[in-house]
């Protein structure tokens, strides 16, 4: 359970999705998905590999468009922006991928300084380095500042992938499995980073996960997905308490690992 | 046999859509390298590093290769020239073959090896660990960073290796006509330039830019559209070298042709 209760501003939607399709080929991958995401809240994607769950964050984040459905982001219809409106709206939402997705070629310091330099040309060199000791700070990795990202065991790259994404003060996070192969350890921490991320930064997200510990660890909702739809939504105990078979699948899986 | 003609008729149509599909993929990423090429905001410090990049990888091994390709090609055609007493013709008719064909397309097949090879797997591995994904929703442009920046480098830097191989090239044959006719550099210079015209070292430097521009697209291209994981970092490295040589001797063949209508 979460060690603190999350300010959720109910009356506030910053994501609505609403009859979303996507195919690639003949493989239909989502199926009509409907989802709210309210100003605060962390909502749980669970879900088998393969049942599009990725894609759905994809296409939240315009790296893919929807067959058909609407995708609206902070009042905005992400398929209709045009190239500078998509531009301002990405300011506004963090994507931390699998792997962190660190620039090879950049010391993690650089790594974190690239979008601000890109995105914020005025601000001072000072201001700049005050932002990235405050990342690096909340995600508990100062000490790696000038290391370069192959140094970096696989928790870390995921919590300077993260960093990276704070560093813009985006409103909506959205994490594609952020547990995926870490020790249960190190899974804990990025529990907790999740929480810390949403409780000090004031964020709203979306986690993509089949780990059912970071699910009731970060989650105010979990929505669970099969073949390209939502089939349960609720708190994590209205979830499981279902008698459903891939959710018992889910749970005994997860209680066994 | 029914079920033959069934078969093999998807794959034929299958095929031709896959080939016309490609080039409409290429013809969009060739389009939208031009229009971002003069959309600011201009990536000046990345272009830079890039050439520093494409310059310092290429530089020893065309060194070496301009070199031996003046020495080797002085050394086989004394022969033929001593048959006729016409030994003095070398300076010219080195001249003429090495800043005409050997340094343009000596400097691009070993920049499409080193630097295509380079920017393919780079570009690939980018794509398939999401780096590139990882700068569009930060709300960087990733075509105009890594694209438009190597192809631009690339045209940049062909040319001005090609001078540079030319050069090299010009002192392998100047030291070995040194060392058996003792002619001297004044004259060594003299008789190389004799024969070589503005037209010469224009359409040597147009070639380049050509090539520099296809090292650039073609690796630019396989990188940006890797799949398959490693297996596809690899491809794209392999693929660019392939299709980067093969499309700079079409280019030789075409360029030749119209400076010879030209001359």
């Amino acid at each position: 359970m979460k060690p603190f209760t999350p300010e959720i501003h109910w009356d506030e939607t910053v994501i609505s999705i609403r009859d979303l399709y996507k195919s690639f080929g003949q493989n239909h991958v989502l199926r009509g998905v409907n989802l709210d995401l309210h100003r605060g809240e962390n909502i749980v994607v669970l879900g088998r590999s393969g049942t599009g769950k990725s894609v759905l964050i994809k296409i939240i984040s315009a790296l893919l468009y929807p067959d058909s459905g609407t995708v609206n982001v902070l009042g905005l219809e992400v398929e209709t922006l045009k190239h500078d409106e998509l531009r301002d709206l990405r300011l506004k939402i963090g994507f931390c991928f699998q792997n962190g997705a660190l620039y090879d070629s950049m010391t993690v310091g650089e790594n974190l300084a690239f979008p601000l330099r890109r995105n914020m040309p005025h601000m001072s060199k000072r201001e700049r380095d005050e932002r990235i000791a405050t990342v690096l700070e909340a995600v508990g990795l100062s000490q790696t500042i000038n290391q370069m990202p192959a140094e970096l065991s696989g928790g870390q790259r995921k919590r300077i992938g993260i960093g990276r994404t704070l560093i813009l003060r985006p409103e909506i996070m959205l994490y594609d499995e952020p547990t995926a192969g870490l020790d249960p350890i190190t899974c804990t921490d990025i529990n907790n980073l999740i929480n810390e991320v949403q409780k000090r930064f004031k964020t709203s997200s979306i986690i993509i996960t089949h780990d059912l510990a970071c699910a009731k660890a970060t989650g105010d909702k979990i929505a669970v997905m099969k073949e390209g739809r939502f089939i349960k939504e609720g708190s994590f105990e209205e979830v499981f308490s279902d008698n459903d078979e891939l959710i018992r699948e889910f749970y005994d899986y997860n209680f066994i690992q | 046999m029914g079920s033959t003609e069934r078969s093999e008729q998807p794959v034929i149509t299958k095929g031709i859509d896959k080939f016309f599909l490609n080039f409409y993929d290429i013809l969009k990423f060739v389009l939208r390298f031009f229009k971002e090429m003069f959309t600011p905001p201009y990536e000046g410090r990345e272009f830079v590093r890039q050439c520093y990049y494409i310059g310092n990888k290429s530089l020893l091994l065309i060194t070496l290769t301009g070199f031996i390709t003046g020495l080797v090609f002085t050394k086989q055609s004394r022969p033929s020239l001593a048959e006729f007493g016409a030994t003095s013709w070398l300076p010219s008719l080195i001249s003429i073959a090495v800043i005409r064909a050997l340094a343009p397309l000596v400097t691009a097949l070993i920049c499409a090896g080193k630097v295509g090879s380079s920017i393919g797997a780079e570009l690939a591995s980018m794509k398939v660990t999401e780096q590139i994904d990882a700068m569009e929703v930060s709300a960087i442009n990733p075509f105009k960073y890594l694209v438009v920046t190597r192809v631009m480098a690339c045209m940049l830097c062909v040319p001005l290796l090609m001078a540079y191989t030319g050069l090299v090239a010009m002192t392998g044959s100047y030291l070995d006509i040194h060392l058996n006719e003792q002619t001297s550099l004044a004259i060594f210079v003299q008789n190389a330039f004799e024969k070589i015209s503005f037209l010469d070292f224009f359409s040597s430097f147009i070639k380049t830019l050509f090539y520099g521009f296809t090292i650039g697209i073609v690796s630019c291209y396989q990188g940006y559209h890797a799949t398959q994981g490693t297996q596809g970092v690899g491809k794209a490295a392999n693929v660019s070298v392939v299709i980067s040589m093969f499309l700079i001797f079409i280019e030789e063949i075409i360029i030749v042709q119209v400076i010879n209508m030209l001359r």
